[in-house]
């Protein structure tokens, strides 16, 4: 295995810090843009 | 001119090392600059398409189409690291760096690249996915594996890769294709030659060290500045149909008009300015007002939509009903 030093390890860590940014970023807008369907333009309809 | 007969002068990490770069990197390797003015011009044909599109569904669209533009910088940047590193341009880019190891930039381009045509797919519009797709593959086969070390046209057929974004985006939000979205991607298209051969006027060293058929190393600098001469011609003609088309109104046409005499005047130049320093700043100068000209075109096509000025001249163009 090989041994990385600490700016490896730091670069690493930004690396998978970035990577689970973007995956919750895209549940969320996974799930927003579901409900915006679901909602079917209710914000919209006349009361 | 095959990929083999180009020498590589790789370091040892971008062909078979570690990635050692940090998130930044990976930024980099999707070449933001080019990106933003894939999601501008995106935008554009977003908000001039007819019929209304949620913002949410705008903003996931926008988010799927720059993902798909980022993917393919990074996988033109995973098989070009070869010539990338004998350019001085972009001798500087990660992989030749040696800052993220090739095959990583080819499996994080893929996965991209496919991330995004099925997300964009699944939550705004197949049509929309389709052009994304064909799009990255339009770059990354046709452009960049194929005709980028072949051909002095290179630019010329692959810049349709680049202008078919602001098509997307109209696809996105109207489901449709029609005469004006073509218009957007004839402004792109004709744009693209003068734009990348302004840069190979005064970059042709590079790549006559790369090994790359840019016009001005294949046909000389003087059938260069007379090609993006005929190209701005053409360019300007086009930028002038929005109107034709009922996309945009006096006021959008007026500026078209005037940046077009911009255009004109820089390309005039560099055909007129043949030797020295001369002929490499006007060069240079066309390279940097072409960037602001198409960016100033699009932001026309948006201010005149977005500001209701299309109303002021009769829906159809001034020859309309």
């Amino acid at each position: 295995m090989t041994q990385l030093d600490d700016e490896e390890i730091r670069r690493r860590r930004s690396r998978s810090i970035a990577i689970a940014l973007i995956l919750g970023a895209l549940v969320v807008l996974f799930y927003i843009v579901t409900m915006v369907r679901m909602s079917g333009g209710i914000a919209e309809r006349a009361l | 001119m095959g990929k083999s007969s180009v020498d590589t002068s790789l370091s040892p990490a971008s062909l078979g090392g570690a990635t050692r770069g940090d998130a930044l990197d990976f930024v980099a390797l999707m070449k933001p600059r080019v990106m933003s003015l894939v999601v501008f011009t995106a935008f554009v044909g977003l908000v001039l398409a007819p019929g209304p599109l949620h913002p949410v569904l705008a903003v996931a669209a926008l988010v799927t189409i720059a993902a798909g533009a980022g993917a393919s910088g990074a996988l033109n940047m995973w098989y070009d690291a070869d010539i990338d590193a004998l350019m001085t341009r972009t001798a500087r880019r990660p992989i030749p760096a040696g800052r993220i190891a090739r095959g990583d930039a080819l499996g994080f381009g893929a996965t991209v690249a496919a991330g995004s045509v099925v997300a964009l797919g699944i939550l705004v519009d197949w049509l929309a996915a389709g052009l994304l797709a064909f799009t990255i593959g339009f770059y990354l086969f046709v452009y960049t594996m194929w005709l980028k070390r072949r051909t002095p046209q290179n630019i010329v057929i692959g810049g349709a890769a680049g202008a078919l974004p602001p098509v997307v985006g109209w696809a996105a939000a109207s489901g449709t294709l029609g005469v004006e979205p073509l218009i957007l991607f004839l402004i792109v298209f004709l744009w693209t030659p003068s734009h990348f051969w302004a840069l190979a006027l005064y970059r042709a060293g590079d790549y006559m060290r790369a090994g790359v058929p840019m016009l001005p190393v294949v046909a000389g600098k003087d059938e260069t500045r007379r090609q993006i001469l005929i190209y701005s011609l053409a360019l300007v003609a086009v930028s002038l149909a929005p109107q034709w088309a009922g996309l945009a109104g006096i006021v959008y046409s007026v500026f078209a008009g005037l940046l077009g005499a911009g255009y004109l005047f820089a390309a005039g130049r560099v055909f007129a300015r043949r030797e020295g320093e001369a002929a490499d700043q006007a060069a240079r100068a066309l390279f940097r007002y072409s960037i602001v000209y198409l960016f100033g075109i699009f932001l026309a096509l948006l201010a005149d939509q977005g500001l209701g000025l299309s109303s002021l001249v009769p829906r159809g163009g001034m020859w309309g009903a």
